[in-house]
C-alpha cells in the first residue's frame, strides 16, 4: 500500500501549518524549526514523557534454549548450563552472564508461537505484526513508533537502523506511511553528505533555503501530492540531520564507555543506540549477526552471544542509570527461535513453535516472565503468543493506542492487526 | 583378541575396510576412545554420560559424572585410570576398570569448555585444552595443576604430548598449532595452520580449528585435522581439510583433501604402516577417509551408516572406532572380512 493521502486532509494541513510555523520562528542556527522547544520548561516536561524504542534484531534466529528458556540436562537442552539472574526463580543460559544481572530491569515472553519458520516471512511478522500479504503493504514497528510518537521534541528522524556500512540511506519500509518515517540506516559515523559544503556559508545556505521554502509553498498551493510532501519532508529532515550530524558520530562519546560496550561493531552499534536515544530519537534498530546456526549451534551462539552480553547488558544498565529506561521500550527480539533438537551437525533449525523474545524499560513490567515451554522446549505450555499480540504490546508499552487507526487517505487503518490484542498482564 | 583380528597391523586393507560391529547407547554420540589394553571402548554423549563397552562381549556401563557434555577421554599408560573432560570446565578421573566406575576426584580446571586432553607418554601429566585460551598440564597422579601454557589467542581445540615427552602440541580455532617446552612452559615453535580456519564477516563468525593433532611413527611429520572451504559455516558448507607439516621446518608439505565429500575431518590419525586414517562428518555424512601422506588425495573412503563425529585406532592397529549422530558406536575392520 503506497502513500497517497488526500493532500486536503485537515489534520494533515494543520500538521504541515505547525511544522512550517516552527521553521518560520526558528531563526539563526535553528534551522530544523520547533525552536518553541528552547523554553525549558516545556523541553523538561516533554523529556519526561517521551517514549522511544529500542530493538535488538538477532537476525537469523537466536536460539531461545541458548539464551531466554535454557533447558539443562535434557535432551533437547543442549550442552551449556542455567544460571540464575538478578530475579528469584529465573535463569538464563550461561551465555548471558552479564544479561543475567540485569533481569530485574527486563522481562521474557517464553510462549511465542508464530507457525512460521521462514527468515522472511517470520522477520516481516516481527517487524509488522501481522502475515505478509500480496494484497497489502504495512509499516514496519520503527514507522509505526516514528509516526506515532511524532512531536515529543526530537528534529531527528524518528526511525534510525544502526548497521556496518550505513551511511544515512534512507529505506522502503513504512509503507502507506511515507518515506517521512522510512528507516534511515546509520553506521557510527555522520551520515555522508551531512556537512554544509565549505565552498557555502552559513547565510547564503540560510537564503537558498529559505528561498526553496517560498517556492515550494507556492508550487504546494495547487499542485500538492504525497511525492512533493515526501520531497519537502525529506528536504527539511535532512536539514535538521545537519544541524545535529554529531549526533551520529559515535566517536564523539568517551573513551571509557568504548572501553566498557567493546571495540567490536555491536558494541559500538550499542554505545550508538545509547547516544541516539539520548537525543531522542523515538525509534533505534540494532541487528546482531547472525545466529542462523543449522551446523555448530553451540559454538556460533558461545561466539555471537559472547559479543552481545556485556554491550547489550551495559547498554541496560545504562539506559537505568541516566533515567531513561522508564521512557525506553528495550526489546531483544528475532524472526523465529531455533529447533529443540540437534542436528547431525551440532546445530538447530528453525523453529517459530516454541521460542522467546527479551524486553523491559517503558511500560513494561520488570522481572516478569510470562508464559512457559515443556519441559523439552518443544510446545508453548502455557500463555501462547505470537507476532501479533507482541505488536500491540509495543505500542501500549510506549503509550499508543494499538487499537487507534491512521487516517491513510481519508481510509482508517489501524495501527496494529485488530485481531489481536496486547499481553496485558506484561504491561505496568 | 579374536582370531579375526590377529592380523598383523601392517598388512591392513583400507579397501576392505567394512563396519564389523555396532553398539547402540541411544543418544547422539560425541566422542570415544579405546582404551591403551583394547579391551574397553569409552564414548561420550549428549546425555552427559561416559559410556564404557568391552570390546570382547559389547558390554556396555553408563558413567554418571559430568554436568554437561564430555569430549576429552584419556588413559594412564596401563589404562587402568581414564580421565574425561566436559564442557561444565571440569576434569573427572575415573578408575577405568571397575565394574561400575565412580568419579575419584573432580577438578574444575578451567573457565570454559575443556575441549581437549591428553596424557603423556610417561603417564605423569596431563594436558588440557579450554575455550579460556589456555593449556594447562596436571599432574596426572593427584589431579594438580603444574603450569599453564599461555599464547593462543583463540579456544584450544587439541592437545598432544609429543612421543619424547619434553615438548606438548596444541591446536586452535583459528589454525595455530603451538609447541612447548613441557618443564618450562616456554613456547617453542607455531606451525601456521591458517587454512583450518575461516572467518565469514557476512555471518561474523570464526569457523574451522585444528579439530586434531597427530605425529607420524619416525616422528618428522604433524597430520592436523579440520576443514576448509567454508562458504557457508553456518549452513554447514565446507571439506575436510588435513594439513601435513614438517616437525623441523615448520612448512606444510602437503594439504589432503576427501574428494567429494562435505564435512569436518574430526580427526586424522597417522596408522603405524604410515597411512593417515580420517573421519568425516557432516553435511556429506560419515566417512572413514585413507590417506597416504604423500598424495592429495585419499586413497579409499568408507561411506558409514551415519555422521560421525569422531574416531580412535584400536591398539592392534586393525580396528577403528567412530562416534556417529544416530547413537550408536561403530568398529570398522580395516580388513577383509573373515568368512
Amino acid at each position: 500500500m503506497k502513500c497517497k493521502y488526500a493532500c486536503g486532509s485537515p489534520e494533515h494541513l494543520v500538521a504541515r501549518r505547525q511544522f512550517m510555523g516552527g521553521m518560520v520562528a526558528a531563526t539563526g542556527s535553528v534551522v530544523g524549526g520547533l525552536g518553541w522547544l528552547a523554553q525549558p520548561a516545556a523541553a523538561r516536561r516533554l523529556r519526561k514523557d517521551q517514549k522511544r524504542v529500542l530493538v535488538v534484531n538477532m537476525a537469523g534466529g537466536l536460539s531461545q534454549l541458548e539464551s531466554w528458556d535454557p533447558k539443562p540436562k535434557t535432551t533437547t537442552g543442549g550442552p551449556f548450563r542455567a544460571i540464575n539472574t538478578s530475579v528469584p526463580g529465573t535463569q538464563l543460559c550461561e551465555l548471558l552472564p552479564y544479561t543475567a544481572k540485569q533481569m530485574h530491569l527486563l522481562s521474557i515472553v517464553r510462549s511465542i508461537n508464530t507457525r512460521e519458520n521462514d527468515h522472511g516471512k517470520g522477520r516481516h511478522m516481527m517487524e509488522t505484526g501481522r502475515r505478509p500479504t500480496p494484497a497489502a503493504q504495512y509499516p514496519k514497528l520503527g514507522a509505526v513508533v516514528a509516526k506515532g510518537l511524532e512531536g515529543q521534541g526530537s528534529s531527528l528522524p524518528g526511525h534510525i537502523l544502526v548497521s556496518n556500512g550505513g551511511g544515512g540511506t534512507r529505506n522502503n519500509d513504512a509503507a502507506y506511511l511515507g518515506p517521512k518515517y522510512a528507516s534511515i540506516t546509520v553506521g557510527g559515523k555522520p551520515p555522508q553528505n551531512s556537512a554544509r559544503s565549505g565552498e557555502l556559508s552559513k547565510v547564503i545556505d540560510l537564503q537558498r533555503n529559505d528561498f526553496r521554502r517560498r517556492v515550494n509553498s507556492q508550487f504546494q498551493l495547487r499542485r500538492r501530492t504525497a511525492k512533493t510532501d515526501a520531497y519537502t519532508e525529506n528536504y527539511e529532515q535532512a536539514l535538521q540531520l545537519m544541524e545535529k550530524r554529531d549526533v551520529f558520530d559515535v566517536s564523539k562519546e568517551p573513551a571509557k564507555d568504548h572501553d566498557r560496550y567493546g571495540k567490536h561493531d555491536f558494541g559500538k552499534h550499542c554505545l550508538l543506540a545509547r547516544r541516539l536515544l539520548e537525543n531522542d530519537v523515538s525509534f533505534v534498530q540494532v541487528t546482531h549477526s547472525n545466529y542462523d546456526t543449522h551446523n555448530e549451534n553451540f559454538n556460533f551462539h558461545l561466539e555471537q552471544l559472547g559479543e552481545f552480553d556485556r554491550p547489550f547488558a551495559t547498554l541496560v544498565a545504562d539506559l537505568e542509570d541516566r533515567g531513561l529506561l522508564d521512557s525506553t521500550l528495550v526489546v531483544v527480539l528475532s524472526e523465529f527461535g531455533r529447533t529443540p533438537k540437534i542436528n547431525p551437525r551440532y546445530g538447530r533449525d528453525h523453529w517459530g513453535t516454541a521460542w522467546s523474545i527479551c524486553l523491559g524499560g517503558a511500560g513494561i513490567q520488570r522481572g516478569a516472565v510470562i508464559g512457559k515451554t515443556n519441559d523439552q522446549g518443544t510446545a508453548v505450555a502455557d500463555r501462547e503468543v505470537d507476532h501479533g499480540h507482541l505488536f500491540h504490546t509495543y505500542l501500549q508499552a510506549v503509550g499508543l493506542d494499538s487499537t487507534d487507526t491512521f487516517d491513510v487517505g481519508g481510509r482508517p487503518v489501524p495501527l496494529a492487526d485488530p485481531a489481536y490484542t496486547p499481553i496485558e498482564e506484561l504491561l505496568v | 583378541m579374536s582370531r579375526e583380528n590377529q592380523l598383523s597391523a601392517d598388512k591392513i586393507d583400507p579397501k576392505a575396510s567394512h563396519v564389523a560391529t555396532q553398539w547402540k547407547h541411544g543418544r547422539p554420540m560425541i566422542s570415544c576412545r579405546f582404551d591403551p589394553t583394547g579391551e574397553y571402548l569409552f564414548g561420550a554423549s549428549e546425555d552427559n554420560m561416559i559410556v564404557r563397552w568391552e570390546v570382547a562381549t559389547g558390554k556396555k556401563v553408563v558413567m554418571e559424572g559430568h554436568d554437561t557434555w564430555a569430549r576429552g577421554i584419556a588413559f594412564s599408560p596401563d589404562g587402568k585410570i581414564v580421565v574425561t573432560s566436559g564442557y561444565d570446565d571440569r576434569l573427572i578421573w575415573w578408575n577405568a576398570r571397575e565394574a561400575q566406575p565412580k568419579p575419584i576426584r573432580t577438578v574444575v580446571a578451567h573457565d570454559g569448555w575443556i575441549r581437549t586432553i591428553s596424557v603423556s607418554p610417561d603417564g605423569k601429566w596431563l594436558a588440557s585444552g579450554a575455550n579460556d585460551r589456555l593449556v594447562k598440564l596436571w599432574d596426572l597422579q593427584d589431579g594438580k595443576m603444574v603450569r599453564q601454557f599461555v599464547g593462543h589467542e583463540s579456544h584450544v581445540y587439541s592437545t598432544l604430548f609429543h612421543p619424547d615427552g619434553q615438548h606438548l602440541l596444541s591446536g586452535d580455532l583459528k589454525g595455530q598449532v603451538k609447541q612447548w617446552e613441557v618443564s618450562s612452559g616456554k613456547q617453542l615453535k607455531t606451525f601456521d595452520g591458517k587454512a583450518l580456519h575461516t572467518y565469514n564477516g557476512g555471518q561474523g563468525v570464526d569457523y574451522g580449528g585444528v579439530r586434531s593433532l597427530s605425529l607420524s611413527s619416525d616422528r618428522k611429520f604433524l597430520a592436523c585435522a579440520g576443514l576448509h572451504k567454508a562458504t557457508n559455516p553456518l549452513g554447514a558448507v565446507n571439506e575436510p581439510l588435513v594439513m601435513i607439516f614438517d616437525c623441523e621446518s615448520g612448512k606444510v608439505v602437503k594439504s589432503l583433501i576427501g574428494t567429494g565429500i562435505k564435512g569436518i575431518a574430526w580427526r586424522a590419525m597417522y596408522h603405524p604402516n604410515g597411512l593417515l586414517v580420517g573421519v568425516s562428518g557432516g553435511s556429506g555424512g560419515g566417512f572413514l577417509v585413507f590417506w597416504k601422506p604423500d598424495q592429495e588425495k585419499e586413497i579409499h573412503k568408507l561411506k558409514l551408516p551415519d555422521t560421525t563425529r569422531e574416531m580412535d585406532l584400536h591398539p592392534d592397529g586393525i580396528r577403528v572406532a567412530t562416534a556417529h549422530f544416530d547413537g550408536h558406536v561403530r568398529i570398522c575392520r580395516m580388513a577383509a572380512k573373515v568368512t
